[in-house]
């Protein structure tokens, strides 16, 4: 039961993990119509940032401003650049330039910092495992990663929901083409919205570093778990990635949890582990091809 | 006028075939003088991975069905010739299969099953479209490589060395001068299968469906129907061309399922030309030769393999395909 309930906690901080990342793609879809391959990069980008000023400075929360700003300013620069240019492309056009995108990024940073991972520690209040329930120790900086993005979510919700600028996003990921006839600069509101998924998705890389090392190839790793979490809940809903990220990320991290340890009834356990943990990561993709099934624009989508 | 210049255009197309297919049969004549046993090689991949590619471009430019899911296919192709060449002279797979290190028995094999697995995924992934399609034929790729990492019984990660390439009409297969033309052989085979198809009826159809698919309904064809068949082929396509790399390297493993090789066919594809029916090979060969020759010269070559990418998506309309067209055409005017 215990270990079940810490189980539950880290699907829950994975689940938020995910929510951050989605929260911007799926603006970024639902708004602009643009599939960035590229978002993986820029959590990659201010995980690299904020490690490397916290190393130099020596504080942990000097990480978090620069991790924001350098990954906002990288968005940015990648819209003003790239994805100003995409706008009216196809999807196909969209995928092969932002995969491209990947490349000079992972090649980039393995060129100016090595393929060595880099690491921050966690500040030493936050470190120790404390007790929560009788018998359940559980480290407290994970606990601060599910805080900060309740918190995230909930100002979100305020943003989109009670703001001007929030009035015109929803609007626009429910149809684009009419909020560009009532005459709202469209080209500003795509950047303001490039520019949040870019400051999220590196808050998030930043927060995710102490528990997976920081490292080239981190963004894709969650890149395609959050492409899944995006389509699940319906492109240009942030209900919907809020939703689909936490249950996928329980969903995901209780199979992976529990599903060696069933499979170890039937069959050898080195050959069970890994048979375990491979239809464990199947288990979202699968989840993904059943919901698109039966609501084949996922399940909040925006517009209808 | 207007017919004379067709007319030229197709006797200068036939005599391009012509010599591209003079000189692919001269090829390990012309690597054998420059001595180059790389070289050799390196056309080989070239081959072999168009195949992929032509397949790949077959749903993407006739028939407008953007799969990010195509190293499925290739990687199932591979797979089933690793797993028959392991049970070849052992227990049967799954208790009824038996092995076999034969090509003629081992390709139709891995055709066959790669075209059953794009009946499954295309009948699944066809009743969405856009984003979504895109997205679902990634996840089922993606299902089946971490299902082949998980296999510890065929290698998991590490996947399966076969010792020996596959046995042909008693050729020696070790030779890969031999192993170029049964490449050369499955490669022409294929394009000519192609090109029928791409000129047949259901060709027409299936471009028709990706310019306009509901006025194709209104005429009363189907297309849920047609851009599943097309699936279905380019799936085995991509099935032939996975087999024929595991021969071509001894050796199948999780790579080739991995979701970069379906993003790097579709690289190739684009390099060469979306829905062209030469686009393809053009785009492979650029892919390979330059992932060679940078690789060579620097060890960041995917740097300089994306700001490429990036210059032809941004830069050209219609890859290295229509930028020849394009400067021909430029020629011509000039000449008249």
């Amino acid at each position: 039961m215990i270990l079940i309930l810490e189980q539950l906690l880290n699907g829950l901080q994975y689940g938020v993990m995910l929510f951050l990342l989605a929260a911007g793609l799926t603006l970024i879809f639902g708004i602009m119509g643009v599939i960035n391959l590229a978002h993986g990069s820029l959590y990659m980008v201010g995980a690299y940032a904020g490690t490397l000023a916290a190393g130099a400075v020596g504080n942990f929360w000097i990480g978090i401003p620069v991790a924001l700003a350098v990954a906002a300013i990288t968005g940015f620069a990648v819209e003003a650049l790239v994805i100003r240019r995409l706008y009216a492309r196809d999807h196909l056009d969209q995928v092969l330039a932002t995969f491209a995108l990947i490349l000079l990024f992972n090649q980039a940073i393995t060129w100016g910092i090595g393929r060595q991972p880099v690491f921050v520690t966690i500040p030493e209040g936050l470190a120790a495992p404390v007790e929560l329930l009788p018998g359940l120790f559980y480290p407290p900086y994970r606990l601060v990663i599910i805080a900060a993005g309740l918190l995230v979510a909930f100002g979100l919700y305020l943003l989109i929901n009670r703001t001007r600028i929030g009035m015109l996003v929803r609007a626009g990921a429910t149809n684009r083409d009419m909020v560009r006839a009532l005459g709202v600069d469209i080209r500003l509101l795509y950047t303001i919205v490039f520019g949040l998924g870019a400051l999220l998705a590196g808050f998030a890389g930043y927060m995710a570093g102490p528990i997976s090392a920081v490292q080239v190839g981190m963004g894709e790793q969650i890149l395609l778990a959050t492409f899944v979490v995006v389509v699940v809940g319906g492109v240009g809903s942030i209900k919907g990635a809020f939703v689909a990220g936490i249950g996928l990320g329980v969903v995901d991290t209780m199979l992976r949890a529990f599903l060696p340890g069933m499979l170890r009834a039937f069959m050898p356990a080195s050959e069970a582990d890994a048979l375990g943990i491979g239809i464990a990561s199947m288990g979202i993709y699968l989840l993904m091809a059943l919901v698109l099934l039966v609501r084949p624009k996922g399940l909040f989508a925006a517009g209808g | 006028m207007n017919t004379r210049s067709t007319g030229v255009k197709t006797l200068g197309r036939r005599l391009g075939i012509v010599a591209i297919v003079l000189l692919l049969l001269v090829v390990p004549y012309l690597t054998d003088l420059i001595g180059g046993n790389a070289t050799l090689s390196l056309i080989t991949r070239i081959l072999i991975y168009s195949i992929a590619a032509a397949s790949l471009n077959f749903v993407l430019g006739y028939g407008g069905m953007i799969s990010l899911g195509h190293a499925a296919f290739f990687g199932i192709g591979g797979y089933a010739v690793g797993l028959l060449f392991v049970h070849h002279g052992s227990d049967p797979l799954l208790g009824f299969i038996p092995g076999s290190n034969q090509l003629l028995v081992t390709i139709p094999a891995a055709v066959l099953i790669s075209g059953l697995l794009a009946l499954l995924i295309g009948a699944l992934s066809l009743r969405t479209g856009g984003v979504q399609f895109i997205m679902i034929t990634l996840a089922f790729a993606q299902m089946i490589f971490f299902f082949f990492v998980g296999l510890k019984a065929y290698g998991g990660e590490d996947g399966i060395i076969i010792r020996r390439t596959n046995e042909f009409l008693g050729l020696n297969m070790r030779d890969r001068v031999v192993l170029y033309y049964v490449v050369l052989g499955f490669w022409a085979v294929f394009m000519l299968a192609l090109w029928r198809v791409i000129n047949s009826s259901f060709g027409t159809v299936l471009k028709g469906i990706r310019q306009n698919e509901r006025r194709m309904a209104a005429l009363g064809f189907a297309p849920y129907k047609y851009k599943l068949w097309a699936f279905v082929l380019s799936g085995m396509g991509a099935g032939l061309s996975g087999a024929l790399m595991a021969n071509f390297l001894r050796f199948a493993s999780p790579d080739m399922l991995h979701w970069t090789k379906s993003a790097a066919l579709m690289t190739m594809v684009i390099l060469g030309g979306v829905g062209s029916f030469f686009g393809p090979l053009l785009g492979t060969a650029a892919y390979l030769v330059l992932e060679t020759e940078l690789a060579a010269w620097t060890e960041y070559w995917q740097f300089w393999l994306g700001l490429i990418l990036m210059a032809v998506v941004l830069g050209t309309k219609g890859g290295l395909n229509g930028l020849i067209a394009r400067a021909a055409a430029l020629l011509m005017r000039g000449r008249s």
